[in-house]
């Protein structure tokens, strides 16, 4: 699967190990070379010194990661970012089995059940971390302007704090140290394309309307593709949940019955799995309603198709990924990652995230990177003063528009359940197996 | 004899050696090393991890049938069959699907090739066409097929402008007929390359002695070159169905996800951390490729047509 789900591009570049190896033949002109960088870099660049050149291994998945981010980090700071873009399910199976093959993981919150207990990764501690107090209390408490919200599933508040530096036991309680330090998150519900529709959708039920046949798609990744099942179920009033983050087994087998039905009806177009799938169906006109991600919909949109990301009565379903440290990192690799991650949270990259239709960890700083009317789109609900557009320059939305959902209170206050690892997973995944066999 | 070898070397064994080459099996040592090394030993591991039990992170060395159980969980019930059954049933559908095509448009192309081509030089020119597709990769082959066959794609615009229908044709993507349609497309040169090779080795006086005999066309295909073409047909057999038999991808791009297959089953568990039921799927898997391949091999001593 890896190789068809690189959709982004890899920031490839030449290692020092293989410059060393081709010198190495020839020690004279090493020496001269050594010294030559020497002098230049005393002199022209004296905050880098002679060292070895910093290489960063980031794994995630593609959408997170942003040639622009990994461009601009560089510039700033001289460290070398190299993206390793897999899916979701593969960015927990090398955390968990093959921990040295990356020096950054970002990962979703809902893999720290599989991955803490491996003891694989570090604890971050707090008061390395420079903004780490002003973390939206979203993560922390579970609280969106001091109201709770929803936390079905592993909301991040479950598995934000570990009880010590080497604890492999989540903390109740925040503690100085912290699993994941957060990236991004946000509260997805399902895309539609408007034009294609022509009429309101207000509810979860409508991605199993008959009248939608032959062109609903949903995620075919079942840790998260069960939690949209289960808001479709419980929105068609077939069942109310205890926990949709952690089912029974009748509950699993019931969803599942459901989904079963529809796709033998003939209700799926596709099942996607990489978010580059879900903006081919979307724009292609195979697919009219669909689990969506928000990046996906701001991809359609820019080719000039209409895509909504539907505010839904029932609420969202949200996710949260976040920056993690393997052990295995040691020295100024290890403070290179510090570094990162607090370059990261100090605002350039947070205004960026924004501007895609996320939400970053730490508002006051993304804040003050934005413009003022970028900030009343994005964050407050109010109508575009001017056209908004893209990180890269494509218009998004026209001047007078307004985004889906409302502003940040609003949309992430309407938060119904957290994407989760249940107690049964494995259950779970065998059923979701038969789902797609059947 | 004796008396020569001493003269010409210091010791009769080197002197063997010079003459015969080294003994047999120092011969085959580096590359029953490599076979060892690389196919034995992860086989067996694999075999041993399929009796180990697991949790959501890490494996537990352990002897237990759980997952095999787990397998053929409910496949006791006569009244539905069950996900295993129904997985394997249609991979083997698939299988055959892609075999029958390949091997009907394969052994044309062989045919013309071999029997109405008559320089080698153009031969050579028109094998050499057939492997084109391989000259870029196998995932943009089929992505390729998307804007072809999707909605709104150049299919469903040519059959809608013509009016030959009203509806856009569904099953053209994401259905078994695509699933298939790749197939064919990325594997019928497996069929051609072996069968083409053994009709190239029939002796053509065979096929004079046939017709000097009195026999039609359909007569010298069907009791001279099949017969003698069938090492080629049984060898390309075992490429395709071996290969479709552990496809994921193909069947997940083409099905839209929607399909199921035994190496897609595998995928998803290895992907949740579920070795060893992963494991215990692809023992199975094996056993069944294993079966049809050595039925297949009933049908002619390969060895020996070689």
């Amino acid at each position: 699967m890896a190789k068809i789900d690189s959709g982004s591009t890899e920031h490839v570049s030449s290692t020092p190990e293989t410059l060393e190896a081709t010198e190495a033949t020839n020690p004279m002109r090493r020496l001269l070379l050594k010294g030559t960088a020497g002098i230049l870099a005393a002199g022209v660049f004296p905050a880098i010194h002679a060292q070895e050149k910093l290489v960063l291994r980031y794994l995630g998945t593609a959408v997170n990661q942003d040639k622009a981010i990994a461009d601009r980090f560089k510039a700033d700071t001289g460290i070398e970012i190299q993206y390793i873009p897999v899916t979701t399910d593969e960015v927990t199976k090398r955390a968990v089995t093959a921990p040295n093959s990356f020096d950054l993981i970002d990962t979703e919150y809902f893999s720290l059940k599989k991955i803490i207990p491996t003891g694989n990764l570090l604890a971050i501690d707090a008061k390395r971390i420079k903004n780490a107090d002003k973390i939206t209390p979203l993560f922390t408490k579970g609280e969106i302007g001091g109201k709770k919200v929803g936390d079905q599933g592993t909301a991040p508040k479950k598995v934000m704090f570990l009880e010590g530096a080497d604890s492999k036991k989540f903390s109740a309680t925040p503690t100085q140290f912290m699993t994941l330090i957060p990236t991004v998150y946000n509260a997805d519900t399902l895309g539609i394309r408007p034009d294609l529709i022509k009429r309101p959708i207000d509810s979860w039920k409508e991605l199993l309307n008959p009248e939608f046949k032959g062109k609903a798609a949903i995620l075919n990744i079942p840790s998260i593709g069960i939690m949209d099942a289960a808001m479709v179920v419980e929105a068609m009033g077939l069942h109310k949940y205890a926990d949709k983050g952690n089912m029974t087994r009748a509950e699993i087998d019931l969803t599942i019955k459901t989904l079963i039905e529809a796709k033998k009806a003939g209700q799926f177009r596709a099942l996607w799995k990489d978010f580059n799938e879900s903006v081919n169906l979307m724009a292609s006109g195979e697919v009219v309603i669909q689990s969506m991600w928000s990046p996906a919909v701001t991809a359609v949109r820019t080719k000039g198709i209409a895509c909504n990301f539907q505010p839904l009565k029932e609420g969202y379903r949200a996710w949260a990924a976040g920056f993690g440290v393997p052990k295995s990192v040691k020295g100024r690799k290890a403070d290179a990652v510090y570094e990162f991650i607090n370059w990261f949270l100090d605002g350039w990259a947070g205004a960026y995230l924004n501007r895609q239709g996320y939400y970053s960890a730490v508002l006051d700083t993304a804040k003050a990177k934005m413009e003022a009317y970028e900030w009343a789109y994005w964050m407050e609900g109010k109508p575009a003063a001017k056209d908004i557009k893209s990180p890269n320059g494509d218009v998004l939305a026209k001047a007078g528009a307004l985004r889906d959902g409302g502003s940040y209170e609003q949309r992430l206050g309407s938060i119904a359940c957290w994407n989760a690892v249940m107690d049964e997973n494995e259950y779970m995944v065998r059923k979701w197996n038969e789902f797609v066999a059947a | 004899m004796e008396n020569s070898y001493m003269k010409t070397a210091a010791s009769p064994m080197r002197a063997r050696w010079r003459t015969h080459g080294l003994p047999g099996w120092v011969q085959a040592t580096p590359y029953s090393l490599v076979f060892l090394l690389f196919f034995i030993l992860p086989l067996g591991l694999i075999l041993a991890v399929s009796f180990w039990d697991a949790t959501e992170y890490e494996m537990i060395p352990a002897f237990t049938a759980k997952n095999y159980l787990a397998i053929f969980e409910g496949c006791s019930n006569t009244a539905e069959l069950c996900v295993s059954f129904k997985t394997y049933l249609s991979t083997l559908k698939f299988s055959f699907l892609a075999w029958a095509c390949t091997l009907g448009i394969g052994f044309i192309v062989s045919y013309f090739l071999a029997f109405h081509v008559r320089s080698s030089g153009m031969q050579t020119l028109l094998f050499v066409l057939c492997t084109i597709p391989f000259w870029t990769s196998n995932v943009i082959r089929m992505i390729s097929w998307m804007p072809l066959l999707g909605r709104n794609g150049l299919v469903n615009d040519f059959l809608l402008s013509t009016g030959l229908v009203a509806q856009p044709v569904e099953w053209l993507l994401y259905s078994p007929f695509s699933v298939v349609l790749a197939f064919v497309h990325l594997y019928t040169v497996f069929m051609i390359v072996p069968i083409f090779n053994s009709m190239m080795r029939i002796d053509r006086s065979l096929i004079e002695a046939a017709l000097d005999a009195g026999a039609n066309t359909w007569q010298i295909l069907w009791n001279v070159i099949v017969p003698l073409s069938r090492t080629g047909i049984i060898i390309g057999s075992i490429f395709v169905i071996t290969i479709v038999m552990g496809d994921f991808v193909t069947i997940g791009v083409m099905g839209g996800q929607q399909i199921a297959s035994v190496g897609k089953i595998i995928q998803v568990q290895t992907s949740y951390l579920q070795f060893p039921l992963a494991a215990a799927n692809a023992v199975i898997l094996l056993v069944v490729v294993l079966m049809i391949i050595w039925g297949l091999t009933r049908l002619v001593d390969i060895r020996k047509e070689l």
